[in-house]
């Protein structure tokens, strides 16, 4: 299987605990530049709201999310 | 002679370093194997001590031991800073110029540094006590304080132990109140996002307490700026926290010695997340801070990473097929105020259960601080 969109990052948060996986993605994206994309992987199920919740705060914009058979990939662009 | 470098003497390093010690006893005993620990202090430092400094429950020096009285006499020690590491050439360079170190299998343990600097304002308008200076420092201040709002701002993303954010509103509430000084302070904490703390049974277990303790939480909160002179925060979603004492996580670091050997982004090694392995580089381990693992920078890690390393690196040694791996296993105290604790552990992917904070779980946080340099040998 490949992926629906190129990304410049991946990060991999699959099975991540404490402190999670979006606070994985907060902690990188501050580091990157504006449109950067990104691809994040999680297997927390309340990621799919929280993400877009947080990315419509900050004001990056959620590209797709993509389900996988055991995980899902959330892009977004970095603005 | 096989040599095993580890480079940082803090609970990760030291730990591996008397594992080893103890695993491959024979093979150093013969001259086959060499254990190396190289750190530039020569003090071991047991970080969550500084918890307790600004309620002048421990002191800075409760904190530190000097490393050779912990590590196992079979352990090369090396008092100096590593300056270089070449994985193409397996070699290490020291501070002192002269010396260079090859190494068969290397462990970075160099840990996390802080970076209250990143934020502009943060390091002139904030307190935190994830040092020996700042803890100090905080202790004084707060000696002091006696009416205004008090915030706790979790900043820097990632941070060493998840948990100290929500333990100090909850301990400098009690604090506060048994100095008759409650009614005059407001607390706010505030966390990057929509909910109190990244594990979901923590945040609901944070949630309730402050409420029940008139703590006042603020989410989506990303401090983008503080003006140290207005005592102002500014957020990235565009909000603004006024304060009277500020209270900040800050921005941590890597280490650059990781970032020039191309082992990882922002000073934190890829690593394989069970064998602990490198990434980017044969023959390379990180374990503790270092290591970038979905899961707390906390020493239990670091102690549990440590065990796992010891004996990959041991059956290496032997020539065996290495078979240990990292399941994510992390453990943490929480202290729910200045007498009651509780505590919960986790591997990767699992949700803890938070238990009832009691007084008996408190005194065996306070209890296993002080059982810890015997962690720090290798005996528990």
């Amino acid at each position: 299987m490949t992926d629906a969109h190129n990304s410049d990052v991946t990060i991999d948060s699959r099975d991540a605990s404490c402190p999670g996986p979006l606070m994985d993605l907060i902690g990188k994206v501050k580091n990157l530049d504006s449109g950067t994309v990104v691809k994040l992987q999680t297997t927390e199920r309340n990621s799919t709201m929280d993400v877009p919740e947080w990315l419509e705060e900050a004001g990056h914009d959620l590209v797709e999310i993509e389900e996988r058979d055991d995980y899902r990939s959330i892009y977004l662009e970095v603005n | 002679m096989h040599r095993i470098a580890i480079v940082g003497g803090g609970t990760g390093g030291t730990v591996l370093a008397n594992q080893l010690a103890s695993e491959l006893q024979t093979e150093i005993e013969d001259g086959e194997v060499e254990v190396r620990l190289i750190t530039a202090d020569p003090n071991h430092v047991y970080k969550p001590t500084f918890l307790y400094v600004p309620f002048g429950k421990k002191t800075v020096d409760d904190a530190k031991r000097p490393i050779e009285e912990l590590v196992d006499r079979r352990v090369t020690l090396t008092i100096d800073e590593v300056t270089d590491v070449s994985t193409d050439r397996n070699r290490l360079s020291l501070a002192d110029r002269t010396t260079s170190l090859r190494y068969d299998q290397l462990v970075l343990a160099t840990g996390a540094n802080l970076e209250p600097e990143a934020v502009p304002g943060l390091a002139e308008g904030a307190h935190h006590f994830y040092g020996p200076d700042g803890a100090e420092r905080l202790r004084d201040e707060l000696a002091d304080f006696t009416e205004g709002h008090l915030v706790l701002s979790v900043v820097g993303v990632p941070h060493m132990c998840p948990a100290a954010p929500v333990e100090f509103p909850l301990m400098v509430d009690a604090w506060l109140r048994e100095r008759g000084r409650r009614e005059d302070v407001k607390i706010t904490y505030t966390y990057p996002i929509n909910r109190a703390h990244g594990l979901e049974s923590v945040a609901d277990w944070a949630t309730d307490l402050f409420e029940e303790r008139d703590i006042t939480l603020e989410t989506f909160f990303n401090v983008d700026e503080v003006d140290p002179d207005a005592e102002v925060i500014q957020t990235v979603e565009g909000n603004e926290l006024e304060y009277d004492l500020l209270v900040a996580i800050p921005p941590h670091r890597g280490s650059d010695l990781v970032t020039d050997a191309g082992l990882g982004e922002d000073g934190w090694v890829d690593v394989d997340r069970h064998t602990l392995e490198a990434t980017a580089a044969e023959d390379v381990y990180a374990i503790g801070d270092v290591a970038d693992v979905p899961t707390s920078k906390a020493g239990s890690v670091a102690h549990y990473e440590a065990g796992v390393v010891a004996d990959r690196i041991a059956s290496r040694a032997r020539g065996e097929t290495p078979t240990a791996t990292y399941d994510g296993k992390t453990v943490c105290f929480l202290e729910a105020g200045m007498d009651e604790a509780t505590f919960i552990e986790f591997t990767y992917g699992e949700e803890p259960y938070v238990r009832e904070p009691s007084k008996p779980l408190h005194l065996a946080k306070l209890g296993y601080n002080e059982s810890y340099w015997l962690t720090a040998r290798g005996l528990l």
